[in-house]
């Protein structure tokens, strides 16, 4: 009963968007090559569903790859800038900046580097996803308390064993708020990166292209598809989240 | 060590000094992996070559460096008003959020979903719906400002210490007071963190709307450009690059001075 | 006669920082006898939270020497001669209530089976058993410090360092864990080392009690405590314990600069 009541706002509210959106286009009778209806896109999904299925995987590709090489690395430098504060202090500065520049900007100098195909995709969402997750992790690691470190030194713990117990496991939580919030950045990155230029069977090029030509069903289809890889890739990763920290998710309030 | 917002110690001028210094030392870097790598002017031009390509006259006449103050003040423009719309959007509906759950429930997971929905996708899309002028790349900026703002100021907003919930009460305030006086003050910070982030989206969004055909003016339009030229003007590439960087960064640190000064009391505040 | 197990002479300590120096402790010297219960009490400054820690070797002192089980407190230190409990339980939340027990022993690199074996028996010391399997936040404040005086039990050390521990706990739990704390010192022979707040707690518990100035602090007092052992609740009742508490506040209150008690209102025992 609690999870209906949970729920039914937000089911209302997609209901009543959807019908409020084929109400409009009704109504108003707008143009189908601006504002197509729901039903539209529907169809359209269903007409051209095998093509959009290969390019949401070429590009879902991308960004689960840029994903694991950004985050993973993200993950491993924070570990070692938190052990060695000469590295922390060469990456830090770059790691802040990165945060104040369109990385977006980068794409078109990606393609230059590494071709037009899917690496120079994954090298942006590599950029987009490190930062974040450094700096997260990172702080993570280091804000263990003052009396926890007493705790352990009246244990006579070394560092490693700090390192091991204490700091892995408390920097968790702020880990997986970086990796949720880079799930969305990445399937982002990946298609807009190939806004710039890409193979034809991808999503952005398709979506760029359709709307271009106010082929705007299509394109809204290849939305949907995008919208719905990016929802996954961030279920999954709370998904992974709850199986790595059980203890932390019963108690995280809404 | 401490976390990284720990600075606060080094005087401004330090830390000016060691930002050029990170500067100077990239410079360094660039030319060392030039020559290590030898790596062509078309992969990797030298610094003062992408230098002179701001001197170079365009083909209007005009020197590339106005060309490019231009598009970028066009850019930073458009950025700006979308920043304002997104911003204030979301603290309407954090507000709202506030005052009813029932909003709030019906409405938060659309505002989350569409962030984790690749919004920057349907950019082509809001182009061909509101025209390539200028407003729908606000409108973008404001779609990628407003989903921080909302959900940080929610949890701002909420975040009152509960005593001083009390005092209030004790004080009989009425509950606009309490708005004003109490809650609105605490979500400050929170509010800050999030235009942080935002002030960067925005510079994103207004680039990105105008990368669909029939924009005219801008970064992305020049950015576009110069990569289509690229092999005949590989510098051109890098010059746009660095000043859609430039647009960012000077974006991110007004927001951060007006934080600064702002809620100079927080703890949150950026030291950099 | 048998060394002390605890040994300061002349112990002081002066913190440095940006605003000057701040001298907490100055020419400090104690003497605790194995199997003893010595509180520390004193007012807010007093340095008593320092000399706990470099009795545990967390701080340094700027002079003196600290000889504690016959070594230096750093080798105390490293041998986990003693366990600490703090004001806060300082229990992780990633670990369930057997596991946070269990730290010093993984730390110690205990074998398994002792691993296994000794979180169980000290949680059934303090009267957790069932919630071994329960995380820290599904316990109240007073379990949680409970579970943490057990965790500071797990290496079975002879000395018990604690800074204030039931400082945040209402009083009927305070005066619960009291009890339990001495039964629990009883079963296990260790020595402890006691900082409070609390007069009427520092009596009950202890053997002796050291009071001390203001900042800089020095040992103002000791009194001794000779009520009967084991304390049961009905100690709290004898005329000697409010004789002996009246002694401990008149210490407490013989510096100036110090403000005096508000008067007790019908007030039992001598005046």
């Amino acid at each position: 009963m609690r999870l209906v009541r949970e729920y039914a706002p937000a089911a209302l509210v997609l209901a009543a968007g959807l019908l409020l959106w084929e109400a409009v286009v009704y109504v108003f009778s707008i143009e189908f090559y601006l504002l197509p209806a729901p039903h539209v896109i529907v169809q359209s999904l269903r007409e051209t569903y095998p093509f959009l299925v290969g390019a949401g995987l070429y590009t879902f590709t991308e960004a689960v790859l840029g994903f694991a090489l950004g985050c993973g690395g993200g993950i491993l430098a924070a570990m070692a800038a938190s052990t060695s504060p000469g590295f922390a202090g060469l990456v830090l500065p770059y790691a802040v900046a990165s945060a104040s520049i369109p990385i977006i900007a980068l794409a078109p100098l990606a393609i230059v580097w590494f071709g037009v195909e899917q690496g120079s995709k994954i090298a942006i969402v590599v950029l987009m996803t490190f930062f974040p997750t450094f700096i997260s992790t990172l702080r993570g690691l280091s804000s263990v308390t003052p009396q926890s470190l007493e705790l352990m030194r009246s244990y006579a713990a070394t560092e490693r064993q700090i390192f091991l117990k204490i700091r892995l496991p408390h920097s968790l939580p702020m880990v997986f708020t970086a990796l949720r919030a880079c799930a969305t950045l990445a399937m982002i990155g990946a298609v807009v990166s190939e806004f710039f230029g890409g193979p034809v069977k991808s999503l952005g090029v398709y979506i760029k292209s359709t709307a271009s030509l106010f082929q705007t069903r299509q394109a809204w289809s290849a939305i949907l598809v995008a919208c719905a890889l990016g929802l996954l890739f961030y279920f999954a990763v709370v998904l992974l989240e709850r199986l790595t920290m059980p203890w932390h998710f019963e108690r995280r309030e809404r | 060590m401490n976390s990284t917002g720990d600075d606060r110690a080094a005087s401004r001028p330090r830390q000016a000094l060691r930002s050029l210094g990170v500067i100077g030392a990239m410079a360094v870097i660039w030319e060392a992996a030039k020559i290590m790598f030898a790596l062509p002017s078309y992969q990797l031009p030298h610094l003062h070559e992408i230098a002179a390509d701001f001197l170079r006259e365009g083909a209007g006449g005009e020197r590339w460096f106005w060309i490019m103050a231009q598009n970028a003040a066009y850019t930073a423009l458009e950025s700006l008003i979308g920043f304002a719309l997104g911003g204030i959007t979301g603290l309407v509906l954090a507000v709202a959020f506030a005052h009813s759950r029932w909003l709030e429930r019906g409405l938060l997971p659309y505002v989350v979903a569409s962030q984790t929905v690749p919004i920057l996708a349907i950019a082509p899309m809001i182009v061909v719906w509101l025209g390539t002028s200028w407003f729908s790349k606000a409108v973008i900026a404001a779609y990628l400002t407003f989903f921080p703002v909302t959900v940080n100021m929610s949890r701002g907003l909420r975040a009152v210490d509960a005593d001083a919930l009390a005092l209030m009460r004790a004080l009989s305030a009425s509950s606009r007071q309490i708005f004003f006086k109490l809650r609105f003050p605490a979500s400050l910070p929170y509010l800050f963190t999030a235009l942080r982030i935002s002030a960067t989206a925005s510079v994103i969004g207004a680039i990105v709307g105008e990368l669909p055909v029939g924009s005219r003016y801008g970064m992305g339009v020049v950015i576009i450009n110069a990569a289509q030229y690229y092999n005949w003007r590989p510098a051109n590439l890098w010059a746009a690059i660095l000043v859609s960087a430039v647009i960012g960064i000077l974006f991110y640190h007004a927001v951060a001075a007006v934080e600064r000064r702002v809620v100079s009391w927080s703890r949150t505040a950026p030291a950099i | 006669m048998a060394s002390p197990i605890i040994a300061l002479d002349g112990v002081a300590k002066t913190f440095e920082s940006r605003a000057g120096a701040t001298e907490a402790l100055r020419a400090v010297s104690l003497a605790v006898d194995a199997g003893e219960f010595v509180s520390i009490i004193g007012p807010s400054g007093c340095g008593k939270s320092s000399l706990l820690r470099i009795v545990g070797d967390l701080v340094d002192p700027s002079a003196g020497t600290v000889r504690v089980n016959g070594k230096s407190a750093r080798q105390a230190r490293l041998d986990r001669d003693y366990g600490i409990v703090f004001q806060t339980p300082v229990l992780y939340e990633w670990r369930t209530v057997l596991e946070n027990v269990r730290l010093p022993l993984e730390l110690a690199g205990r074998p398994s089976g002792e691993r296994e074996q000794r979180p169980r028996a000290l949680l059934r010391l303090v009267g957790l058993e069932e919630f071994a399997g329960h995380y820290p936040w599904q316990l109240s404040g007073g379990m949680q410090q409970r579970v943490s005086i057990a965790r500071a039990l797990a290496l079975n050390p002879s000395i018990l360092l604690m800074d204030e521990p039931f400082g945040a706990l209402d009083e009927m739990t305070r005066e619960r864990l009291n009890q339990e704390l001495l039964q629990v010192c009883a079963e296990t022979a260790a020595t402890a080392l006691f900082v409070t707040h609390s007069i009427a707690e520092a009596v009950f518990l202890s053997t002796r009690i050291v009071v001390m100035s203001p900042r800089p602090g020095c040992i103002e007092r000791v009194v001794a405590v000779d009520l009967p052992r084991p304390r049961a609740a009905k100690t709290r009742a004898l005329p000697r314990f409010f004789e002996l508490v009246t002694e401990v506040r008149q210490s407490l209150r013989e510096d100036p600069g110090l403000a005096g008690d508000p008067p007790r209102p019908g007030g039992p025992g001598p005046r």
